[in-house]
């Protein structure tokens, strides 16, 4: 291998802005979706776990939908295919506010939530029935048992899987360059595109997915011992 | 949607075959099955280094399956596309780089599914392995990964269902599989990008979902297996 490597080609006041364009766009992505995809999921699992039979089903659908069709495919379908469904006021809306990016957050949100709640799912259905039946005893409503006894013990038991799908979800905002956001993985491919610096532009980038990545897992196993069931 | 199935079922199911190259439906198998099966061993090795007592195995396949899990596949997809041809002086095709970029990706992944299995081992076997004077290779290969291998049938199969689903990032390198078929026949159309994405994401649905129920019933037959065993 006869390259040069030469970072400051592209560390230099030409380029660094697509980079911190890139870190921007991939952080906002990251953290809008984990906000609205969250508080979603636990929505969904406390409706799934209602028994009401219809709209558990369809939650059912839901999540399987998202489990079983690849992120890419879901991405491509809002932008190109289900967004020609929508009526021109609402289109004319989105194009006026980063279309991609709306559709890239609408995407990653529905399918996010989809793995989380069946996450939490599963997290609620290793909650002994006793529990429910002692919330009841103390003459606690649905949404009582809820969040006084119920979801506090799930919380602690799907954390891991739940920083799982979190570096999931982060690692997963690349594919919104596949519809042409401005992230981290869209500008890496900008920058090797004008200046040929292959090796230093993914390198650079790969660093800091890295970075991100690894501060989500420490954060997680940190999280996961602060936050163990020692009850058991 | 069905009149878009009328038309177009030969290419999305073949591509251009048999009058030109093999894509569709079956390429995505094709990739598919290809990086499952090279996939495989290195997944046993890199599972085999984690769990080895040398150190320094141990800590590579650990540096391994960190870095891997900390960057996004599309990310690995363009360091073996555009990246590799420049160290090795050759071009690799888009096929071979989507394969390799899968290969690596999730050796990661399914080394650890096969470490948990072979950790979840009860010690007895190892130990009496170990009495009947066994050494390290006839150990491993007689004792510990036949049954460890055994019990992560649904694993595997569960990486593989992941992996059906990356290979639809072959789109982004312009590798013919089903999702680039499916975006090629939209472009030719126009008029009908709903019914051409709803039926590329029901396609996938059909497949991973099926393999999904699959390994449902595998687990559950597994753990019967388990239970007669231990109730022996």
């Amino acid at each position: 291998m006869n390259v040069a490597l030469d970072f400051t080609a592209i560390l230099n006041d030409q380029y660094l802005h697509y980079f911190v364009t890139g870190i921007q766009n991939t952080i906002a992505l990251f953290v809008l979706t984990w906000l609205v995809a969250f508080p979603l999921a636990v929505l969904l699992t406390v409706i799934r776990s209602s028994g009401i039979r219809p709209l558990s089903w369809l939650i059912a659908l839901y999540v399987e939908y998202h489990r079983n069709v690849p992120l890419l495919v879901q991405l491509l379908f809002w932008y190109f295919g289900i967004s020609s469904l929508f009526p021109d006021g609402l289109n004319d809306f989105i194009n006026q506010h980063n279309t991609e990016f709306i559709f890239a957050l609408l995407a990653l949100v529905l399918y996010t939530a989809a793995y989380m709640s069946e996450d939490m799912r599963s997290g609620l259905r290793a909650i002994s029935k006793t529990q429910f039946e002692a919330a009841r005893a103390m003459g606690f409503g649905f949404v009582q048992t809820m969040t006084y006894a119920i979801l506090p013990q799930v919380w602690r038991l799907s954390l891991p899987p739940l920083v799982n799908q979190t570096l999931i979800l982060f690692k997963g905002t690349s594919l919104a360059a596949s519809i042409g956001v401005a992230e981290l993985t869209f500008q890496a491919r900008q920058i090797e595109s004008i200046t040929f610096r292959v090796f230093e532009s993914f390198f650079v980038v790969s660093l800091l997915y890295l970075a991100g990545s690894l501060t989500l897992m420490f954060a997680g196993s940190w999280l996961a011992q602060r936050y163990k069931l020692r009850t058991r | 949607m069905l009149d878009v199935v009328q038309q177009y079922w030969p290419y999305l199911l073949f591509g251009s075959y048999p009058n030109g190259p093999l894509g569709g439906f079956t390429m995505t198998l094709v990739i598919a099955i290809v990086s499952l099966v090279l996939t495989f061993p290195s997944a046993v090795l890199v599972a085999l280094a984690r769990t080895s007592e040398v150190r320094v195995l141990e800590h590579a396949a650990f540096l391994f399956v960190t870095i891997v899990r900390g960057i996004p596949l599309l990310m690995l997809i363009f360091w073996v596309y555009f990246f590799l041809p420049v160290a090795l002086g050759t071009p690799i095709s888009p096929f071979w780089s989507l394969i390799l970029a899968i290969v690596v990706f999730q050796t990661a992944y399914l080394s650890e599914v096969l470490r948990a299995a072979i950790e979840a081992l009860p010690k007895g076997q190892t130990e009496a392995a170990l009495s009947l004077g066994l050494s390290y290779f006839p150990r491993i290969w007689k004792v510990t990964l036949p049954q460890a291998l055994y019990n992560s049938i649904p694993g595997i199969l569960n990486q593989f269902t992941s992996m059906i689903k990356e290979t639809s990032l072959g789109y982004v390198l312009a590798v013919e599989e089903l999702t680039y078929a499916a975006n090629k026949v939209n472009n030719f159309i126009l008029v009908k990008p709903f019914s051409v994405f709803a039926l590329l994401a029901l396609t996938y649905f059909a497949v991973c979902f099926t393999l999904t129920q699959l390994v449902r019933l595998l687990e559950a037959r597994i753990e019967n297996r388990f239970t007669r065993v231990a109730a022996a």
